[in-house]
């Protein structure tokens, strides 16, 4: 008899456990007056502050513009530091996890932190937006289900290592490249497309080097490289690593007038401060602010007003869009029930998969079936003297395809 | 006598010369078919070396912080990296101070000297307090209990300085008189590169002769050696305990200034690396040895510099220097493995006994 009890209890034990995710993990009841809470997971500190700041910023004004209430609940936006890296992602996405109240979550700025955390954060129901995570293995349908749960705002990579190659090879019309990459997700996928496509177009890619995140002597690599004498230099990596070589590349013996390239996730003020006077006439790709439409300008307004600068990374027109997306889909499918509002992640998840036509700051979001909604404009930006010495990224794209 | 060394001989022992010799044979094979690929020139070589050289000065100087630590109090001292962080990163504050005000540009020498001035003295300040407050109390306790204390004080200390400046990027300002080439002996040598050499083995020859000459420095070693007994004979061991922080704060303050003005970037995590890296060389060249240090800090340098393109393009790895880490690390697991003691260990303990 005992036995059975303790069988009963048992049982009754394993069935709770493996009832309470299924139920209680996918739909969040909130009573009148608790907020709708939006979990984000940027990077907050560390080299690539800015990245991460930037998007919060956007995300912030995003809540304001939709009117700080969602049928009746306020909304709440807090969150974790995802580091720009795997154990920053994983760290920030289990906290974020843990919370029964987080209906979605905006995040990571790094690709990295995205592929150990997203996972995590799917495990427990939480879909997620991303508004800077490139990499293209993110939204790849051969990702698994794992990734069901996550979408992005931005352009995937297999878009702007094209447009990279593209450039090089027929604008500048160089032959023969070396790439460096520090062994993140976004870096290693970003200068593979690169060279693939620059191969494609007939050039030659004389090295793939890399590096460790945290490195500060670039100096034996390039020397590496330049024992291939290519003409150009693509490393596609974030502030620190991608200043030490603009930095560094002048110092080499061979590479003193190699044309330099980098990509988005070094387009920061910050970056010109990492590589000071050495990243004049570098090249960099990312999106195409001067091609957005008044919204964006009433947005830097806003964001003039707000906080008392410009922006400093390329991403909070991507983060306010991923906010107002996901706020959409909660309108759409939030049940309202008396005072109370359930929500079914489930079924947010599968909302913001069908999302059409979505009027953003970047241009009109569309969504397919394996989370990537933007419509992507890549430019190729040229930094000046003029522009190091205001400290800011230029401007004006110096090159577009279309 | 083959007798008595087959019974010596275990099977761990075969099986570790077995690595180690595999190891070794790998190591001889790339660098043979990198040599004879011929990719790089003898002038690639120079300047790999020098590369090596300068990163390696900086590495032992730091290192000897940890090697003197470990002479008087036998416990590794984690937070030395962030003694590193402070100097530099104060004087980030000065150095774009004095270029704002057209100083550095107009007297760069007296300008130099400012930053190293303020950044040693910070450096220097941390690492005595450091010992007065964290590691002082625990001189008694078991040695596991000072540690994890210097683990604690590391993390302290970085959040610290997160906390005071700020946890952006900022590099230092360029400075005219260091950028730019001199050619020694037909070799193009980046000037920052030959001053920091020069500077470390200037800095590293006062240290030793500091050590070795003065009573002071013959106080420390008598403390090293024997604490109680250093106390029986007059010497006031909280005191020298205090100089050895002082002079590892000094050697890390300097050598801090010297890794910003050639690399520019500072941040408050940027001691991590360099302290572990600084540890290895200790460690390398026998943990309580200060020649030691300074040849183990040189050598992991250079094998950092060197061992990537030389031992692992001939064996056709793609992207040797993601790798560079590891190689350094391996070498610190072939030291202990075949030398506990480290590179010059033997001979510190044979001059003891």
């Amino acid at each position: 008899m005992k036995n059975l009890i303790r069988l009963f209890i048992a049982i009754c034990f394993l069935l709770s456990i493996m009832a309470v995710p299924a139920v209680a993990g996918n739909v969040v009841k909130l009573e009148k007056g608790e907020p709708v809470h939006l979990a984000y997971w940027f990077v907050t500190s560390g080299p690539n502050t800015s990245l991460g700041m930037d998007s919060l910023r956007g995300a912030e004004i995003a809540i304001e513009d939709f009117g700080g209430k969602l049928k009746g609940h306020p909304i709440k936006l807090d969150g974790q530091d995802s580091m720009c890296g795997p154990e920053g992602g994983q760290a920030a996405a289990s906290k974020i996890a843990s919370d029964p109240t987080v209906i979605a979550a905006i995040g990571s700025s790094c690709s990295s932190a995205a592929k150990a955390g997203v996972p995590i954060l799917w495990k427990m129901g939480i879909p997620n937006v991303s508004p800077s995570n490139t990499a293209p293995l993110l939204t790849d349908p051969a990702a698994g289900p794992d990734f069901d749960g996550y979408l992005r705002t931005c352009h995937n990579d297999n878009i702007q290592g094209a447009i990279a190659a593209e450039f090089a090879y027929s604008q500048l019309g160089v032959k023969k490249a070396a790439t460096i990459h520090d062994g993140s997700v976004y870096a290693e996928s970003l200068q593979r497309v690169f060279s693939d496509t620059f191969r494609k177009l007939g050039g030659t890619i004389t090295s793939q080097e890399a590096i460790s995140p945290g490195d500060t002597d670039m100096r034996p690599v390039l020397t590496k490289i330049a024992s291939g004498s290519p003409e150009f230099l693509y490393y596609p990596m974030f502030i620190a690593e991608s200043g030490h070589v603009t930095r560094q590349c002048k110092e080499v013996s061979g590479l003193e007038n190699i044309a330099l390239m980098s990509a988005d996730g070094s387009f920061s003020p910050d970056f010109l401060k990492a590589a000071g006077k050495a990243a004049k006439g570098m090249y960099h790709s990312s999106p195409d602010f001067s091609a957005l439409g008044d919204s964006y300008t009433k947005f830097l307004a806003k964001h003039k007003a707000k906080y008392g600068m410009d922006p400093e990374a390329p991403f909070h027109a991507h983060t306010y869009d991923a906010v107002i997306l996901i706020l959409n889909a909660i309108d759409k499918v939030a049940v309202v029930d008396g005072d109370t509002l359930t929500i079914d992640r489930m079924a947010l998840n599968k909302a913001m998969h069908e999302t059409k036509g979505q009027k953003g700051l970047t241009g009109d979001l569309t969504c397919n079936a394996n989370g990537d909604c933007a419509n992507p404009k890549i430019a190729i930006y040229k930094t000046s003297m003029a522009d190091i010495k205001a400290g800011k990224m230029s401007p004006k794209p110096f090159w577009k395809k279309y | 006598m083959f007798q008595k060394w087959k019974d010596r001989v275990t099977v761990t022992d075969i099986v570790m010369w077995m690595i180690g010799g595999t190891l070794l044979l790998l190591c001889l094979w790339g660098s043979v078919s990198t040599i004879r690929a011929g990719l790089y020139t003898r002038s690639h070589w120079i300047d790999f070396c020098i590369f090596g050289l300068a990163q390696g000065s900086i590495y032992a100087l730091i290192a000897t912080g940890y090697t003197m630590v470990y002479g008087v109090l036998k416990m590794i001292n984690f937070a030395h990296g962030e003694v590193f962080m402070s100097g530099p990163f104060t004087g980030y504050f000065v150095a774009m101070a004095l270029w704002r005000s057209d100083f550095l540009d107009t007297h760069p020498i007296l300008g130099i000297i400012v930053i190293f001035g303020v950044a040693m003295f910070v450096s220097t300040m941390i690492a005595y307090f450091l010992e007065k407050v964290a590691y002082r109390p625990l001189r008694n306790a078991p040695r596991l209990i000072p540690l994890i204390t210097a683990i604690g004080a590391s993390f302290f200390l970085q959040y610290f300085f997160r906390g005071l400046y700020g946890s952006g990027i900022n590099a230092y300002p360029d400075i005219e008189i260091l950028e730019g080439f001199w050619m020694i002996f037909g070799v193009r040598v980046l000037k920052i590169q030959v001053i920091v050499i020069i500077a470390s083995v200037l800095l590293m020859l006062v240290l030793y002769n500091f050590i070795m000459m003065t009573r002071v420095g013959k106080a420390i070693r008598a403390v090293s050696e024997d604490k109680e007994a250093a106390a029986l004979m007059g010497i006031n061991v909280d005191a020298m305990i205090s100089t050895t922080f002082v002079i590892g704060g000094m050697a890390a303050g300097a050598a801090g200034v010297l890794y910003a003005l050639m690399f520019k970037q500072v941040h408050f995590f940027m001691g991590f690396i360099p302290g572990i890296k600084a540890f290895t060389a200790a460690v390398l060249g026998g943990i309580g040895n200060i020649p030691g240090a300074m040849i183990g800090g040189v050598f992991l340098g250079l094998i950092e510099s060197v061992a990537p393109a030389l031992f692992l393009d001939g064996l056709g790895i793609i992207a040797p220097y993601q790798l560079k880490d590891a190689i350094a690390f391996s070498m610190l697991v072939m030291v202990l493995i075949f030398r506990p003691t480290g590179i010059l260990g033997e001979r510190l303990s044979a001059k003891k006994a």
